[in-house]
């Protein structure tokens, strides 16, 4: 990570014989420790209460390779289908880890004080905020040896500082590709939010061929400081074909509100840690996600909601419909840690089983160490209601198209929790396509 | 068993640390090796295939780890080399009324428990009186054709129905614990109901235990026959002293086509006890299953009573209580596998943790594929009492397909300060007014309980909250 991408143009030339990613070592020489800790860490058992009902043997990562090259015409069409929301400030466009694009659409991005940058010319240009924040929270539900991954392969990711009182009202975005046969990515968002400054960031995932195989291992980590707002969104549509890790740590400061939600819609297996630390006092965290899982897809989400300090709260809500032959697995947490009072913390997780072959394991946890609290979690999993199937039928609607809409109902709640209309429109257009592609 | 008996078997005492304590009349000694299982083995005049299938239980014990990966660390303070896997004959005269702790004795007189009855209580002195109680119910349902005796009595006069049914519901290698129980069991319950016999009395462990020494590792085995009816009682509602380290009990129930089977569990152990038991039932057709089960005692507890639904319509029940105070940890939950079509599954379960008392439920719920109309529901409560206490919930819940539902819901909460003041504010003291809160959160559920036992589970809640506010 020493040298820019900016610097050089993309490759073009493909190489003879390909390295595969588990010999190919770090991508660059300082990720060494990085390297050594990821081949040194066992792969997960399921013993492991922290990789119960997953599905390990699909983790073998011996089959991908290092990010690919492409070519200028590759480039052209990723740049032309990163279409985000209609008003952006800013956006950022990587394929197989290299920027194609930085483009500034609002004055907000060019206020003094803000640094929005790809992660390697922020590592050299603002060095001691970099090191300050970067990945600084371990990976604490089981995913270590994909975190040790992530560290030595990453080559760039978005870095974004909002200085004290900023506040940039239009969403920022980066879009992320994965391109070619077997390639890897490993985005990483880094977003620090200072006193009282305000942003809202979406992250999109998408390959190129929507049935490549690939690897992609994503970091996001958000840190917010006193009476901060962020809302992180990410979107999350690899190929059908792809094997994915996001781990996600959250830092709330005093008074801070950090609203994240992950829309997952890609991807064969997928496995996803999202950490919320509510640290000072008045901190609120809403960690919401959705999952339209269908085929023989396996969606395994792990949350923590850690209370650290007293007048707390987190609010989790996690919706998965569920078709084919896919799997679910919520296993969340919420811990009150001792003094932590006056926490209120909320955790639902609710499965919409659409087929005969779909399974869906929650396990939502509590540990409780205060008692001046208010903490509840609820687990549902059912089917779709008869009389709501059969109302809908009445109206002259088919039972394809009602089921439809019914868990577009399901699924919008959790949109709707965003209070952002145009990123929610995206969102929904985004399970829209998916459903239509199932049809 | 006599001494006659013993010395018919020429027993290795020098192997091993396999030690022999002259004071009791039957000693296995301190420690556990396939000497000792040959000991109890050859002390109770077991068949050669209990002995076989002793000595293996015994390997699985040796080589399952302990589940610390997921349960309490806790765990590792068990010495298994220190325990004495089985006593019988001159143990019951071992202790005397001045061994009993004060505070012991103190909650003894709260309760208005008779002078005669608070030795035995104690464990001090057998209680003559309840011998002729227990021959009562014995009658009664002998009539009734109703097999009641003890699990030793049981698989040596009924065998064919001991067999059928023994180890097959909690297979030995289960766990660590139901290995180490088949190992060394003695004591427990056998009932055999048969086909359409509906038990009016409820049948009682504690007068039984009078009758032959319970054992920390008893071994129940309840079958209820087609359209038959029982409940059955364990424990006993105050504080039993007991210098056991640990109680590790396997309790098989079997409900065959349309029977009902209601176990209630009062537990009360003293505070250096580690409790793991292993309880399961298997519910046919259309039978019932209900667990009823308190937990008040012990330093450890971990229990997940569980119904494995096998039959159409099969319905499980888990009802649950568990008070943690200083020093205790109650883990406790249950255990639902939904094995047929429109299985019904409920679990309710209410903690309590004072002090330093940590609480905790886990549970499981398994809808695997292919069924039909499966329902579970669950819901947890604790309740908090100290800025100390602590409370924890993981539950796992697996459903696959579109003809089931399963909905749980946890909450966690204190108690109300104004509902305090408002009772304060009526005359009632702080510590009054804690306890009648406390009693308000679980009397839905106590109320479940038979009327003797719900009325000392009050007075025993009292007890424990004492002392625990300010």
């Amino acid at each position: 990570m020493t040298t820019s991408v900016l610097d050089r143009e993309p490759m073009t030339d493909t190489p003879a014989a390909p390295t595969r990613l588990l010999s190919a070592g770090p991508a660059a020489p300082g990720q060494e420790a990085a390297w050594n800790q990821f081949t040194k860490l066992p792969p997960p058992t399921r013993t492991d209460e922290r990789w119960r009902f997953a599905n390990v043997k699909d983790l073998d990562l011996g089959a991908y390779l290092p990010p690919l090259p492409f070519d200028g015409a590759v480039r052209e069409d990723l740049l032309t289908r990163s279409r985000g929301v209609e008003k952006s400030a800013g956006r950022m466009v990587f394929a197989n880890d290299q920027l194609l694009t930085r483009e500034v659409f609002a004055d907000a991005l060019s206020r003094i004080g803000v640094i929005w940058l790809p992660l390697e010319r922020a590592m050299t240009e603002h060095p001691d905020l970099f090191q300050q924040y970067f990945m600084r929270e371990e990976a604490i539900l089981g995913g270590q040896k994909f975190a040790a991954l992530h560290a030595s392969q990453v080559r760039t990711g978005t870095f974004l500082f909002v200085p004290r009182g900023v506040e940039i009202d239009l969403p920022i975005e980066a879009f992320h590709w994965l391109h070619g046969d077997n390639g890897s990515c490993f985005p990483h968002t880094l977003i620090v939010a200072q006193e009282r400054a305000k942003v809202t960031f979406v992250d999109y995932y998408e390959s190129a061929d929507a049935n490549a195989p690939g690897l992609a291992c994503a970091v996001n980590d958000l840190w917010l400081g006193a009476g901060a707002s962020v809302t992180y969104v990410c979107a999350q549509n690899w190929s059908r074909q792809a094997l994915a890790f996001q781990m996600n740590a959250t830092v709330v400061g005093r008074d801070a509100w950090a609203r994240s939600l992950f829309a997952q819609v890609g991807s064969r297996h997928l496995r996803t840690e999202s950490v919320s630390h509510l640290r000072a006092p008045g901190g609120r965290s809403d960690m919401l996600a959705l999952t339209v899982a269908d085929d023989a897809q396996e969606v395994d989400a792990r949350t923590f909601q850690i209370h650290e300090a007293p007048n707390t709260a987190s609010d989790l809500l996690y919706k998965n419909s569920l078709d084919d032959s896919a799997r679910t697995i919520f296993s969340g947490l919420i811990r009150v840690d001792p003094g932590a009072q006056q926490t209120d913390a909320y955790q639902k997780v609710r499965n919409l089983l659409l087929s005969d072959e779909a399974e869906a394991n929650s396990a939502p946890g509590l540990e409780i160490k205060a008692d001046n609290v208010r903490c509840t979690h609820g687990a549902t999993s059912g089917q779709i209601e008869q009389e709501e199937l059969f109302y809908l039928m009445s109206r002259g609607i088919s039972k394809r198209a009602a089921q439809k809409l019914i868990v577009h109902g399901f699924l919008q709640e959790v949109i709707d929790r965003l209070e952002a209309p145009a990123i929610g429109k995206k969102l929904a257009e985004m399970v829209q396509a998916k459903f239509a592609a199932h049809a | 068993m006599s001494t006659e008996q013993l010395t018919q078997f020429d027993i290795d005492r020098t192997r091993g640390d396999f030690r022999y304590d002259v004071k009791h009349e039957f000693d296995a000694g301190t420690g556990l090796t396939h000497d000792t299982i040959d000991y109890i083995v050859d002390v109770k005049g077991e068949p050669d295939w209990l002995r076989e299938w002793r000595h293996k239980a015994l390997d699985i014990f040796l080589a399952k780890p302990m589940p610390t990966h997921w349960a309490s660390k806790d765990l590792e303070n068990i010495v298994f080399g220190n325990i004495r896997y089985y006593l019988a004959g001159g143990q019951k005269a071992s202790r005397s009324w001045e061994d009993v702790p004060d505070d012991m004795k103190r909650t003894f007189e709260r309760l208005g428990i008779p002078e005669q009855e608070r030795k035995y209580l104690a464990g001090v002195e057998a209680q003559f009186d309840s011998e002729a109680v227990y021959s009562n119910i014995k009658k009664a349902v002998g009539e009734q054709g109703v097999i009641f005796v003890g699990s030793t009595d049981g698989l040596k006069e009924y065998p064919e129905i001991f067999r059928k049914w023994f180890g097959k519901v909690i297979p030995t290698g289960d766990n660590k614990f139901s290995a180490l129980n088949s190992a060394v069991f003695s004591g427990g319950s056998f009932i055999y109901v048969p086909p359409g016999v509906k038990v009016k009395h409820p049948l009682q462990a504690y007068f039984r235990i009078n009758a032959e020494n319970f054992g920390q590792f008893e071994r129940t085995l309840i079958i209820a026959d087609e359209g038959s009816e029982v409940m059955y009682m364990e424990g006993c509602t105050a504080p039993k002293f007991e210098t056991a380290t640990l109680h590790s009990a396997v309790v098989e129930l079997v409900a065959l086509k349309g029977a009902k089977i209601q176990y209630v569990t009062v537990q009360n152990w003293s505070a250096n006890v580690f409790n793991l038991v292993t309880k399961r039932a298997i519910a046919h057709e259309e039978a019932e299953v209900k667990w009823i089960d308190c937990n008040i005692g012990s330093r450890l507890t971990m229990k997940y009573p569980g119904v494995v639904l096998k039959g159409r319509k099969a319905r499980g029940e888990v009802v649950s209580i568990a008070l943690a105070n200083d020093g205790q940890h109650q883990d406790t939950g249950a255990k639902m596998i939904h094995a047929a079509d429109e299985t019904t599954s409920n679990i309710v379960s209410k903690s309590i943790s004072i002090g330093k008392g940590r609480a905790t439920y886990r549970g499981l719920v398994h809808v695997p594929k292919h069924l039909k109309g499966c329902r579970n529901n669950t819901e947890c409560d604790a309740l908090l009492i100290n800025s100390t206490s602590r409370t924890d919930t993981y539950p796992a819940i697996t459903v696959r397909g579109t003809g089931n539902a399963c909905q749980h819901e946890a909450s966690v909460s204190q108690i109300s300060a104004e509902q305090i003041f408002y009772m304060q504010q009526r005359g009632l003291t702080e510590a009054q007014a804690m306890s009648l809160s406390v009693n308000g959160f679980v009397n839905d559920l106590v109320r479940q309980f038979p009327m003797e036992y719900s009325v000392e589970l009050k007075r025993l809640i009292d007890l424990e909250m004492e002392g625990s506010v300010g």
